[in-house]
């Protein structure tokens, strides 16, 4: 690169940080307050962007115009926000932790729906900024907006700083982002403030949408696609802090110019392609920064954080009863339904473990992780692989992929465990994005996007019914030795852990150890779910290892109820049955989805199964009573 | 302090730590031999809660010597110098609040003796007969099915003392073992501890505010003031120092 | 407790599963059909409407076989794992006879290798991918939608006339950027020896840095630009490469920007000169193709893009081979798909026996701006038999049965 490539790069990278700066600041200020990881952040810049392209069409394309457009876009957004936390959120604060993410995914889903029908399917190019025409700066011409934009982000960040250092708002933020139990003892009003943070935070989201109007055509990926940066952005900058993000978002805006600008090089007769690293450089950044830096580039130490719920009861043994009559019934499924019965069944098995799997590890380890599709994903790679490479048979194949799966958990949980809450969570996902772009790339070896092929069963397993018992039997085993485990002395270890790492390293126990085997341990059994559900697709891409699919085991695992056993099992089944069966009926299934997994996480805070189990609680009290009276 | 250093199960020697230039810990020295009970108090921000924390290995001194039975335990990890005999308990209580207390207990004991690596066995059925008697000792047997989340704090305290002393530990390290609990229940408490240590010749180190508990159960008291050792003794002796009096007592009684 | 209500949920789930639709004698042909409605919706939507038309059109002409047909719609979400479930239930619950559909490449081929094992008939109408009937082709999978090399192939004679010695090259970052990459440098190197290709740059699909690429596109100072840059890539592409001045003097090649699908977002911005396959609607005057698109719009009131298109002719094929075989037995039906012909809009095209690939080609020109709207100028029809390779390298690539 030359001397003002170099330069010009740095001016587009930074350019592009500043929307990413007010996307994640905001993202940053709520979960600094609500402890809320809101999911519907991107949706929220999604909305900010076709609202300024309605309003630009309505008010004229004069510097005017536009403007006015960007901020009455941004206000409009951070409506919607204080929409969102009134009418869902405030309800559930009290639910367990993560739960409230349940419900943001939900809206993410209502949202695009909506979007798609106020604005439809085509992409909405907007206007050049009107009134802003290029400068050249070295010889090269560049969009003034994009200088523009390089000053908008200290400027938010300056006033950001002014609003919460001067005014007793912003003294009441940072007081509730240290210490949230300590401003309700103060006696403020928690639930404005919740509610003036959400404005603020979604009017930062709408605003950075709006802005990339000039930049970017509106449409329906945006959301999903800033999430996950915004995300990345948040935890490397150190969550709640504004100015991390900042810092985080030009460092992440520049390293991507930079891997463009670099292009192709030859070191030492080996091809490095950096454009091509552009897919993943955020989550390398990510990685390394939480692994030298726990708490992000300007975090601190999250001040030991007392959860609003109550903590986590005791898990019940299920009854073998129920187990015996639920497998009994499974096991005549084949004679009794049609063919397509035991296909989706068998979905469900691979889904039902992998989520058993996740919910060992944020339930009763209590290390959530957002990257679990990782060890699906690969696990599921392992027996292609092991089938189509190395010429194994399908046999070997599936009782090795765990195998290779739980090799991965090894390396990769060993610097996971170092993490706690979120910076964990975090990690695990770079970890999966980093796999899955591996994948995604790898075109000689995993057959790159496309996928492996050919990946079916041996023939005297082949059939349809065969392969649905198969599953039953691997799925139900997994499950079993996961449940298992966790009434054993290695299981009870982990929830002591999970209770009080404090106490638990004061009575000898070596927590780290025991959560890294933990990791090991589902690492490998999500693993053999993708492994048996490999072999019952035929094929498997690098969707198995994407973000969608860790997203759908959270989904899975918050719906059924994090603090019960069968919770995973219920929330598989309901959530795979449910996509199935919303899909086929309408067009807007997403919303359909999105409204349903609503209704079902304002009617039971604890997830499905926490949920009827209470009812059925509060049922016997007012039984017991009555027959008292 | 005129102690023999040489048969103490607790050593100190020397201990400083400073934070960011301020000296927390300065030069300080003493021993706990066993049976005995010696009550580090001082002023808030003294110096106490950075000291202890050295001695348990969550801290780690800029300089000093910390010896347990002889043995240099500087550097070693909390879990280590649980490992050696030292039990523990906290100003906030740490307990495992979605187990049992019975559980809690065992856990403690399945530590001990090093069995909690089993994946496959069922935790629970070693170390009843163990636990119920730790727990008769402290009053909770009564309580033993019920989860700790839902206890009093009180009770709490009691279920940390009785995992304290499942190791058999020769050294209990309390740190404000009744803060937060009624008055009348605080010299219950410390009477409790007292009785338990003194029956197992356990040396006992705490930390504590009420001065009424300190001053009914302590053996011995060493006083610490802006990060150093300003006076020792037994508590007739403590009661009576000036130094005390000035610093301390005069301020908060 | 808490199991026994699992254990109810479990049961009412399985009740519902097990209502099955039941399906009578005289009951309608049905053709399942799968596809990412919800995920590529620009592309799919006018996809979904052409292929209704044409159901309609058959159906009002007394269907075939003597039985109407139906084609039952399912979405795979943009996931080869959902795609392979519920083309397992449009066979085995819906009754479909055979399958049609898919959009994504990866789905395409997961689909493909599911019709192989099931042994059923799969019209793959959407992908582009070269391996679909090439290094993963099979006997069951034939496909409508002309690929990525012949898109590729289409272009090449004008890149030739240019001459033009020092190429950069962008591309998406996933298997159809990849191919249409390799594709290009292979066929160009092979007609113009001494071509240079200066720079390469893969991006992330639908996040590419715009502004970054177009500079790093013009330090290489390259003559021409070949892209395979499509959506709101493309769009992005455009404007900041248009302001930067960087297309000053640099011939653009680009695949699939002619696609209304693509173009019409563009409007005003639509840069002048560049080289695209695309689909000119409004200015094709062929008798198939204005019966096509008078019909369109009288049904819907709203133009045709190529998804349209792609839709009505995979369900013209579907009836066609069914009419063929004279009979929804797999082998007859596989048997009637090979060497078909069956007209489009684009024309008459062909499912050649060799590698069922169609011969359905495409319309190549170049862009131009009316009236703040895009459009292609200078265009004209390449046929599909005329850019595929020969039949010895098809034998090599594709694998034996």
């Amino acid at each position: 690169m030359t001397f003002a490539s170099i330069i010009i790069q740095l001016l587009n990278g930074l350019a592009a940080a500043a929307s990413l700066f007010l996307v994640s600041a905001g993202l940053s200020l709520i979960f600094g307050v609500t402890r809320i990881v809101n999911f519907a952040h991107g949706s929220l810049y999604m909305l900010g962007l076709y609202g300024a392209y309605s309003l630009i069409q309505a008010l004229g394309r004069t510097p005017m115009g536009f403007w006015t457009s960007v901020v009455l876009a941004a206000l409009a957004v951070g409506l919607v926000g204080v929409l969102i936390e009134v009418l869902i959120l405030r309800r559930i604060y009290k639910a367990p932790e993560l739960f409230q993410l349940l419900a943001t995914f939900a809206v993410v889903l209502v949202i695009k729906d909506i979007a798609l029908f106020v604005w439809g399917a085509e992409d909405l190019v907007g206007p050049r900024a009107p009134g802003l025409s290029t400068v050249e700066i070295l010889g090269r011409r560049i969009p003034t907006y994009d200088l523009l934009l390089i000053a908008i982000g200290p400027m938010v960040l300056l006033a950001m700083w002014l609003l919460l250092t001067r005014t007793r708002w912003g003294a009441l933020v940072r007081a509730a982002t240290q210490d949230r139990e300590m401003v309700g003892a103060l006696g403020v009003d928690q639930a404005k403030l919740f509610t003036s943070v959400f404005f603020v935070g979604a009017v930062l989201a709408g605003l950075g949408g709006a802005l990339q109007i000039p930049r970017e055509p509106a449409n329906l990926e945006l959301d999903l696609s800033v999430i996950a940066d915004a995300f990345v952005v948040t935890v490397v900058g150190g969550l709640g802090s504004i100015g991390g993000a900042f810092l985080a978002a030009v460092l992440i805006g520049v390293a991507k110019a930079f891997c463009i600008g670099i292009g192709t090089v030859n070191w030492f007769g080996a091809e490095i392609v950096f454009s091509k690293l552009t897919l993943v450089v955020e989550f390398l950044i990510m990685a390394i920064v939480l692994v030298v830096r726990p708490f992000g580039l300007l975090g601190k130490p999250q001040a030991a954080q007392r959860i609003a719920a109550d903590p986590a009861p005791p898990l019940t043994v299920p009854s073998w009863t129920f187990v015996l009559i639920g497998l009994a019934l499974l096991l005549v499924v084949p004679i009794a339904t049609d063919r397509y019965v035991t296909i989706l069944l068998t979905d469900i098995f691979c889904f039902a473990l992998f989520a058993v799997s996740l919910h060992f590890i944020m339930g009763p380890a209590g290390m959530v992780s957002f990257g679990h599709a990782a060890y699906f994903g690969l696990g599921a790679y392992a027996a292609g692989l092991l089938l189509k490479r190395a010429g194994l048979p399908m046999e070997m194949a599936l009782v090795l992929a765990p195998l290779v799966a739980g090799a991965f958990a090894v390396v990769y949980g060993w610097f996971c465990v170092r993490l706690s809450g979120v910076y964990l969570a975090m990690l695990t996902l770079a970890f999966a994005q980093i796999s899955w772009s591996i994948v995604f790339q790898w075109d000689s070896f995993t057959g790159g996007s496309n996928g492996v092929f050919g990946v079916w069963p041996s023939a005297w397993l082949a059939g349809k019914t065969t392969y649905y018992y198969l599953a039953l039997a691997f799925c139900g085993a997994g499950i079993a030795l996961l449940w298992r485990v966790l009434f054993s002395p290695f299981g009870y270890a982990l929830r002591a852990g999970r209770d009080s790492a404090l106490r638990a390293e004061a009575i000898g126990i070596d927590l780290r150890a025991y959560q890294w085997m933990a990791f090991v341990l589902v690492g490998a059994l999500a693993g053999l779910a993708g492994a048996v559900y490999a072999f019952s697709k035929g094929s498997i891409s690098p969707s198995t290892i994407s973000i969608a699919q860790s997203t759908d085991g959270l989904i899975m695992v918050l719906l059924g109820g994090v603090e019960t056993l069968t919770g995973p099992l219920a929330g598989a089944a309901i959530f795979t049955w449910l996509r199935d069966e919303v899909a086929r009926r309408t067009e807007f299934w997403r919303a359909v989805m999105g409204l349903v997994i609503l209704a079902i996480v304002l009617l039971f805070p604890q997830g499905l199964v926490g949920g009827l189990k209470a009812l059925t609680q509060r049922w016997r009290e007012a039984r017991s009573w009555e027959k008292t009276v | 302090m005129g102690k023999d250093g040489m048969s103490a199960v607790l050593q100190v020697e020397g201990l400083h730590k400073s934070f960011g230039g301020v000296q927390a810990v300065a030069d300080v020295s003493f021993a706990v031999d066993a049976g005995e009970l010696l009550a580090l108090i001082g002023p808030n921000g003294a110096g106490k809660s950075t000291c202890f924390n050295m001695l348990n290995g969550q801290l780690a001194p800029d300089d000093g010597i910390v010896r347990f039975e002889g043995r240099d335990i500087v550097g070693l990890k909390p879990r280590q110098i649980w490992r050696l005999g030292v039990g523990r308990t906290f100003q906030i209580t740490a307990t495992f609040a979605s187990l049992s207390v019975r559980e809690n207990v065992q856990m403690a004991l399945y530590s001990h003796a090093g069995r909690l690596r089993s994946l496959l066995g069922r935790f629970g059925r070693a170390f009843t007969a163990e636990a119920d008697a730790l727990l008769g000792q402290v009053g909770m047997l009564d309580q033993a099915e019920r989860p700790c989340g839902v206890l009093a704090y009180g009770d709490l305290k009691r279920v940390e003392l009785a995992m304290a002393l499942a190791n058999q530990p020769r050294l209990l390290l309390m740190d404000e073992p009744t803060a937060g609990m009624a008055p009348k229940e605080r010299v219950a408490l410390m009477e409790l501890a007292a009785r338990l240590a003194r029956a197992q010749k356990v040396a006992v180190l705490f930390t504590e505010h009420d001065m009424d508990v300190v001053f009914s159960q302590a053996d011995r008291i060493i006083v610490l003031d802006r990060g150093q050792l300003i006076a020792g003794g037994t508590p007739q002796e403590v009661r009576a120092n000036p130094n005390v009096q000035a610093v301390y007592l005069g301020s908060s009684h | 407790m808490l199991t026994r209500n699992t254990f109810l949920a479990g049961a009412a789930a399985l009740v519902a599963l097990s209502v099955v639709a039941p399906a009578g004698a005289q009951a309608p042909i049905k053709i399942g059909e799968l596809n990412s409605y919800k995920v590529f919706p620009a592309f799919l939507e006018p996809y979904k409407k052409g292929f209704e038309l044409a159901v309609e059109e058959v159906n009002a002409a007394g269907g075939v076989l003597g039985r109407k047909i139906e084609v039952v719609s399912r979405d795979d979400n943009g996931n080869p794992g959902d795609a392979v479930r519920v083309a397992e239930e449009l066979l085995s619950r819906e009754g479909a006879s055979f399958l049609v559909g898919t959009f994504p490449s990866n789905v395409g081929l997961a689909v493909a290798d599911f019709a192989k094992q099931r042994k059923v008939l799969f019209i793959a109408a959407e992908p582009l991918t070269d391996k679909i009937v090439w290094d993963q082709g099979n006997a069951y999978t034939f496909r409508l939608r002309t690929s990525t090399y012949m898109q590729t192939a289409m272009l090449i004679p004008d890149a030739v006339k240019l001459n033009k010695k020092r190429w950069a090259i962008v591309y998406p970052n996933y298997e159809y950027g990849q191919s249409a990459t390799a594709a290009f440098k292979k066929l160009l190197s092979a007609k113009q020896p001494g071509v240079e290709f200066v720079t390469e740059q893969a991006t992330p699909l639908g996040k590419i840095d715009a502004g970054a690429v177009v500079q790093a596109l013009a330090d290489a100072k390259p003559d021409a630009i070949f892209s395979s840059l499509f959506g709101p890539d493309l769009a992005k592409f455009v404007r900041e490469g248009q302001q930067r001045g960087v297309f000053k003097g640099v011939e653009v090649f680009n695949l699939l920007a002619g696609e209304p699908e693509y173009l019409d977002p563009l409007k005003e911005e639509t840069p002048d000169g560049w080289y695209v396959t695309g689909y000119p609607w409004s200015e094709l005057k062929t008798p198939e193709h204005t019966k096509f698109l008078d019909a369109y719009q009288a049904k819907y009131k709203d133009y045709p893009r190529l998804g349209s298109v792609v839709g009505y002719a995979t369900i013209m094929s579907a009836v066609a081979i069914i009419k063929k075989a004279g009979s929804l037995d797999q082998d007859k039906l596989i048997a009637a798909a090979s060497g078909i012909t069956v007209l489009t809009p684009f024309g008459m095209v062909e499912y050649r026996p060799i590698d069922h690939q169609s011969t359905m080609g495409a319309y190549v020109g170049k862009l131009g701006v009316k009236d703040g709207k895009g459009y292609m100028k200078e265009w004209r029809f390449v046929d599909g038999k005329d850019v595929l390779p020969s039949d010895a390298e098809i034998k090599e690539m594709r694998p034996a049965k």
